[in-house]
């Protein structure tokens, strides 16, 4: 395998069009298949109990007058998952979060579940589970749960990385720092300092489509799970270790999926279904309810973050701090450890510090959400560089320009930038029309960077190459929202082939190699890396089937637009032959041809975008709506244009929904007071405006094509762009998100009351 | 419970079935026709995914009893197409790539139908409203948009 993945400044053909995609019919006609869509003869319908408790022990659980309802099947609780998880405590975790153990640990978490012939048995078995709880002191707020009287959730905690070993347990799991330089001295250096709190809700990534599978275990040792998932291949190892069954006899089929944007990268339920299956001895299918998806998923982090900026009357950053803390839920995370690394990497600062803290409360275990805890730390830092600007008198892009992070900056994080797009975002951004467009009455324009670290990791593809020409390009990345189409693309680009020539299936994980969890944005820059590697492997012998049709040295036969070409005066009467001429003769030439790939796809190259917004805001309600929006974002390479700008405006649509609406509420009692769609209301068509999206091309060294990850790092910049256009429309620096319109009104009033 | 005999017509073709009285038409249509097309993706009414047309009438089949079909007409995303031939809703929703996932999407192309039907020139406005019922989380609505505008520029030209 001698693939050099150095980028190569190709020209494209097939890359950088935009074709349907291959799923589209199926999508379109309701025949495509999701989780809930898939069904096996004689299954069971699976329905799991949740503790309406924030925190509970669970003193005694009794099944017996659910287990003599006629109907059902199986009851389990946490003693049918044993833990067998070896001292391995992240997955004990997840062992704990698929079913409760000794403690119910949030409003939500699992205690049994049922295997029914029918819903309506199920529903009833239920009831008929007796649990006694005694219920222990909660805390859901972040603030709160650090707090040395706060009730303590797991007391085998210890805070790790303090300087001091702690002698009493914690809810902070641990701390975390980041940066260089020497902030003090920094700040020393400042003729401004903007210093500032801010808190932000916790959200859900609101999928449409609720987790969904449908398990059969076999008294032989074997196993089948069906399910919508962003990662079968780790969801097979999950499953297997909790389950004891071996990996490669546990085949995982991924479903089409609607939607994930993280949350779909945990196993909750599938352990479950297989164990209710192993014990009912059928298939059983368990599809999660809307209200069980907010409840007992994996929502993201709730936070409370500090900011210190300084800087010289030129503009010139001196110094920045920020404090974070991320809430994750009842297990350990490392969402704040993420949100300090991600917090100034825009920037290019010799002073710089952030300290992270985990903390523990009686939520359910956070997962990630897309760009996970970027969003909220650049929030708080892209509001405070708001300010810093207003305080300098200089115009926010302008000083952001000023203070960008470019080629061979040290990022605040560690490493070292290779070329990076935050300064052409910026630069883009203010020639743009957008930043000339009038404004009226109580409208206010912001805007705000973002950055995402994008990840590569392992992969896996076979291209196979069938008789009359056509090719088959199996992967193992999850399409989440057109990568069937872009690595299509990418094989057809490699091959020279028609795009129609190909045909993309997301194979089962006894068909593929392991692939890891399509995360990071690393969809298309993972896969088309292998599609690629796939396809020079299958040129190979494609070239070399060529050289023996011809009987000269494959060393003299060159492949070039899809044909394999003699090269040389010597050959001049050999017409080229094309791949389907070749793949037609290969029963002849030594059997069927194919190229695959297993690599591990280092240098995603990281991810920054720009983003403009004018907001309006009523004065007498404190609703505020967006009413144009901008998205600019580095796409290295944007493979499929369409689906490109696609996640650019997905990703600020759901920000803008953070932004302006949604939140988890708590009660006093620990329990979801939202759970539904109606409550926790995520942008509707009549919510947004069009979102404009300008992709710019900066290549990643380490692509072929230069690709890099784009799913994510849109959503990081709307929360504080739209604080700061509210700060421009209203007059108020809103540090609390959502900015919902009873807090907006709040600060209007506080504002007014001031001036008064 | 003594299942429920409902005699009706879904996308043209006269169908019979047994149901439970409190059981949904949504569920009767994926769970007892094999009609997946309608998805539940929250079972209140409130995200729009299991749109069908009852009657001239766009509703939530997670809202309306299995047992209320009874003598009606049903339509579903799988009575979109005519054959091999798309509607022109579902020509441009693939065009403009108006989805990522497609979770969503049946619901949409139903409620996209149900609006033209009702208005066949609809302002941005009115699509936006008119489609204030259905959940995308994928795409921020933009290129959901466009496609109906393209479809009922081309509709009206047909």
């Amino acid at each position: 395998m001698n693939f050099d993945p150095r980028f190569s400044g190709r020209k494209f053909a097939s890359v950088g069009t935009r074709p349907i995609r291959p799923d589209g019919v199926d999508k379109v006609t309701g025949r495509a298949r999701y989780g809930a869509d898939f069904n096996m003869a004689g299954q069971l319908v699976g329905r799991v109990l949740r503790s309406p408790h924030a925190h509970a022990k669970i003193l005694k659980i009794d099944t017996s007058k659910a287990e003599k309802l006629a109907g059902v099947k199986a009851v389990i609780t946490a003693a049918d998952l044993p833990d067998l998880t070896d001292g391995d405590a992240a997955m004990y975790d997840v062992l704990d979060n698929c079913m409760a153990r000794s403690k119910a640990l949030y409003d939500g978490h699992a205690v049994a579940a049922v295997a029914a012939v029918d819903a309506r048995t199920a529903r009833q078995a239920l009831k008929l589970i007796e649990v006694d709880y005694e219920l222990l002191p909660h805390v859901t707020d972040v603030d709160e749960a650090m707090k040395h009287t706060a009730p303590l959730i797991n007391d085998t905690i210890f805070t790790e990385g303090l300087e001091e070993k702690p002698v009493k347990p914690s809810n902070v799991t641990k701390r975390s720092q980041f940066g260089h330089g020497d902030v003090h001295q920094g700040f020393g250096h400042a003729d401004f300092i903007v210093e500032r709190s801010f808190k932000t809700e916790q959200t859900h990534q609101g999928y449409i489509e609720p987790h969904a599978c449908v398990a059969n275990v076999s008294s032989d040792g074997t196993a089948d799970l069906w399910v919508c998932t962003q990662g079968h291949f780790v969801y097979r190892q999950h499953c297997a270790q909790l389950l004891g069954l071996e990996a490669s006899k546990l085949r995982v089929t991924s479903s089409e999926i609607g939607g994930g944007f993280g949350g779909k990268t945990h196993v909750w339920a599938e352990p479950v279904a297989l164990a209710l299956s192993r014990k009912a001895g059928r298939p059983v299918k368990l599809v999660m309810t809307r209200d069980e998806v907010f409840r007992a998923s994996g929502p993201t982090s709730a936070t409370s973050i500090d900011v210190k900026i300084g800087a010289r009357k030129d503009g010139t950053i001196t110094a920045a701090e920020a404090t974070l803390r991320y809430s994750s839920g009842p297990y350990a995370g490392t969402w704040a450890e993420i949100g300090a690394m991600t917090a100034f990497a825009c920037y290019k600062l010799d002073n710089v510090k952030t300290v992270g803290y985990e903390v523990l409360v009686n939520r359910p275990k956070t997962a990630a959400y897309r760009a996970p805890s970027a969003p909220m730390a650049a929030f708080a830092v892209e509001s405070a560089v708001d300010e810093l600007a207003k305080e300098l008198g200089m115009d926010p892009v302008e000083f952001r320009i000023k203070n960008a992070a470019q080629e061979g900056t040290r990022s605040s994080y560690g490493p070292v930038y290779g070329p990076i797009g935050i300064g052409p975002t910026l630069e883009a951004a203010k020639t743009h029309p957008h930043m000339k467009a009038p404004l009226g009455k109580n409208q206010g324009r912001g805007m705000a960077c973002g950055f995402w670290f994008n990840f590569g990791g392992q992969t896996c593809v076979d291209l196979n190459i069938g008789m009359d020409g056509s090719v088959s390009l199996a992967v193992g990345t999850v399409d989440v929202g057109g990568s069937r189409a872009s690595l299509s693309l990418v094989a057809a680009e490699e091959l020279g082939i028609d795009y129609a020539q190909l045909k993309a299936v997301v194979a089962d994980t006894s068909s593929l190699g392991y692939n890891d969890m399509t995360d990071g944005s690393r969809g298309t820059f993972s896969s088309s890396m292998a599609t690629i590697s796939a396809a020079r492997n299958a040129i190979k012998i494609l070239r070399d089937r060529a050289a023996q049709m011809w009987d000269i040295p494959v060393d003299d036969v060159i492949w070039e637009n899809g044909h394999a070409i003699a090269k040389g005066e010597k050959y001049g009467n050999l017409a080229a032959l094309s791949l389907k001429e070749i793949a037609a003769a290969s029963g002849k030439t030594g059997g069927p041809i194919a190229g695959h790939s297993e690599l591990v796809a280092d240098g995603a190259g990281v991810s920054f975008a720009t983003h403009i917004c004018d907001i309006e805001v009523d004065p007498e309600t404190g609703a505020a709506r967006v009413i144009r929006y901008t998205v600019i974002q580095d796409a290295g390479k944007a493979v499929h244009p369409t689906y490109v700008e696609g996640q650019y405006q997905g990703g600020a649509a759901q920000g803008i929904g953070w932004a302006l609406n949604e939140e988890y509420i708590y009660g006093k009692d620990g329990r979801l007071q939202n759970a539904g769609f109606l409550d926790y209301r995520i942008p509707v068509c009549s919510d947004l405006p069009m979102i404009d999206t300008q992709i710019l091309e900066i290549p990643n060294p380490n692509h072929p094509y230069g690709v890099r990850g784009v799913g994510e790092t849109s959503i990081v910049p709307p929360l504080a762009a739209i604080a700061n256009a509210m700060s421009n429309a209203a007059g108020v620096r809103m540090t609390h998100i959502p900015m919902s319109p009873p807090r907006v009104l709040a600060a209007i009033e506080a504002e007014r009351e001031g001036r008064a | 419970m003594a299942g429920v005999a409902v005699s009706t017509t879904i996308n043209g073709d006269h169908v019979e079935y047994l149901c439970q009285p409190d059981e949904t038409l949504l569920d009767v249509l994926r769970d007892r026709l094999g009609l997946t097309g309608a998805k539940e993706g929250c079972g209140t009414g409130d995200c729009g995914a299991c749109s069908i047309i009852l009657d001239d009438r766009l509703v939530c089949s997670c809202l309306v009893l299995g047992a209320e079909a009874e003598g009606r007409q049903v339509e579903t995303v799988e009575g979109m197409a005519h054959g091999e031939k798309l509607h022109t809703l579902q020509q441009k929703f693939l065009e403009h790539a108006a989805l990522q996932c497609g979770i969503c999407t049946p619901g949409f192309l139903i409620a996209a139908k149900d609006l033209l039907a009702k208005n066949p020139d609809p302002s941005e406005e009115e699509i936006r409203f008119g489609l204030a019922g259905n959940l995308c989380r994928c795409t921020g609505y933009d290129k959901i948009v466009r496609a109906v505008q393209d479809a009922a520029n081309v509709m009206k030209g047909a």
